[in-house]
């Protein structure tokens, strides 16, 4: 009889954000290895899955709501998770990613594919999914379970938050590793 | 001099006669956080960071506005008290915008660290994101009212200290900001000295030295008690 015990299934995901938090999770280094003896990387810009999975325990949100396709994958998101974890400022509290929000739409997308100087012009908005009105924190779409701020959150603060979920304890972040910024 | 007894957190503790509640609790080692209060320039009550129970009273007080009377039983921590001042840390940052990631003063912000320490992991209200300018006309110094909060350390300390007054506030409420000379921009104030006091007490990233890029800003507002001591009991030291 096997005594090996079900792997959690975790999934992350790349909203409005840089994928330096997702960088700063490949610089759990050899932890991963440890890491991935008790979870499944179910879904994410690390794996080549296309769509959402069902059933996933944990899920690591990277970026702020900024877009409906952004809004729509939240919401999967939520309906397919057990935990949601925000990660990284921008999840958490807009970042870097809201500092757009005081500037109208329009003019924005005026400002960056029509007059700037660029390789990307006014033809590819066609292919842009619209941009929601203000880049919002995950916690103001969707419910969140756990918050792992820091831009990005060091690897250290990672490991210390899936080390808690995996051995179903709170995560008790200290204060020097929750500190934004 | 008379002294006074009081209670804070079930301790008996023993203040001079015109001491704030604050200045008691620090005298005896009692942490409480604090945003707009620095040692040296006079207290104002203005962040309500430390609001204190005082048994009587039906609404919390701020500790360094409020004297330390004979007899006071004073809460500094409770399970009230802390969710309170995490909701003002979340209105604080809600209501400017703080990019803690690119900010000048990053790892080296009272806001920064107060909200780490008090548990404040998200904001639960709406962003306002107010649309605010940067004024670099200074030469040495610049202003980013996106990361004001309002403490009015530099509008204190420019008048009470250095004595010239620069600094001012105008509109109301949520419309406040602090000015320059009438507001006039920095770079043309005639009452300016120069001195940089505002820069060094300012708690966030507001106030910097031009040039300075993330996390660069370091400041030290310890030379305000040395300045003090020299002016006001003649102890000379570095």
């Amino acid at each position: 009889m096997s005594t090996q015990t079900k792997k959690i299934r975790l999934a992350t995901v790349w909203l409005g954000g840089c994928s330096g938090c997702h960088m700063s999770f490949l610089d759990l280094d050899e932890l991963l290895i440890d890491l991935l003896e008790r979870l499944d990387l179910v879904y994410g810009p690390l794996v080549d899955f296309k769509e959402f999975p069902a059933d996933v325990d944990l899920c690591l949100v990277e970026g702020a709501v900024t877009n409906v396709e952004n809004l729509e994958l939240a919401r999967e998101i939520r309906s397919n998770s057990k935990t949601v974890i925000s990660f990284g400022d921008c999840a958490v509290t807009g970042n870097v990613t809201s500092m757009r929000n005081r500037i109208p739409v329009k003019d924005l997308l005026t400002a960056v594919y029509q007059q700037a100087q660029a390789p990307i012009g006014a033809e590819s908005l066609k292919a842009l999914p619209a941009l929601l009105k203000k880049a919002l924190p995950l916690h103001q779409a969707i419910k969140v379970d756990v918050f792992l701020p820091g831009c990005p959150p060091s690897p250290a603060r990672i490991a210390r938050v899936l080390t808690a979920l995996l051995d179903h304890q709170p995560v008790d972040l200290q204060p020097e590793m929750r500190t934004f910024g | 001099m008379a002294v006074i007894t009081l209670t804070i957190d079930e301790e008996l503790v023993s203040a001079r006669a015109g001491q704030s509640v604050l200045e008691a609790c620090r005298e005896h080692g009692i942490k409480l956080a604090t945003l707009c209060y620095l040692d040296g320039i006079s207290a104002r009550g203005g962040c309500r960071l430390c609001l204190v129970e005082v048994a009587g009273h039906p609404r919390l007080l701020p500790a360094c506005t409020t004297e330390a009377q004979e007899g006071m039983r004073v809460t500094t921590r409770n399970e009230k008290i802390d969710r309170y001042r995490r909701m003002i840390l979340e209105l604080t940052f809600a209501e400017r915008n703080h990019t803690c990631a690119v900010c000048v003063s990053n790892e080296h912000c009272e806001l920064q660290s107060l909200a780490a320490e008090l548990g404040m992991d998200h904001v639960r209200y709406d962003y306002l994101n107010p649309d605010l300018p940067l004024d670099t006309s200074h030469q040495r110094y610049g202003v980013d009212h996106n990361r004001c909060l309002l403490c009015l350390r530099c509008v204190r300390v420019c008048d009470e200290v250095e004595g010239a007054h620069t600094w001012d506030v105008k509109g109301r409420g949520i419309a406040s900001r602090v000015i320059t000379d009438l507001n006039r921009p920095w770079g043309a104030s005639e009452s300016c000295t120069e001195c940089g006091k505002c820069v060094e007490v300012c708690p966030t990233g507001a106030l910097f030295d031009k040039g300075s890029s993330v996390a660069e800003m370091h400041k030290d507002a310890s030379f305000l008690r040395r300045i003090l001591d020299g002016r006001e009991k003649r102890q000379w030291r570095r």
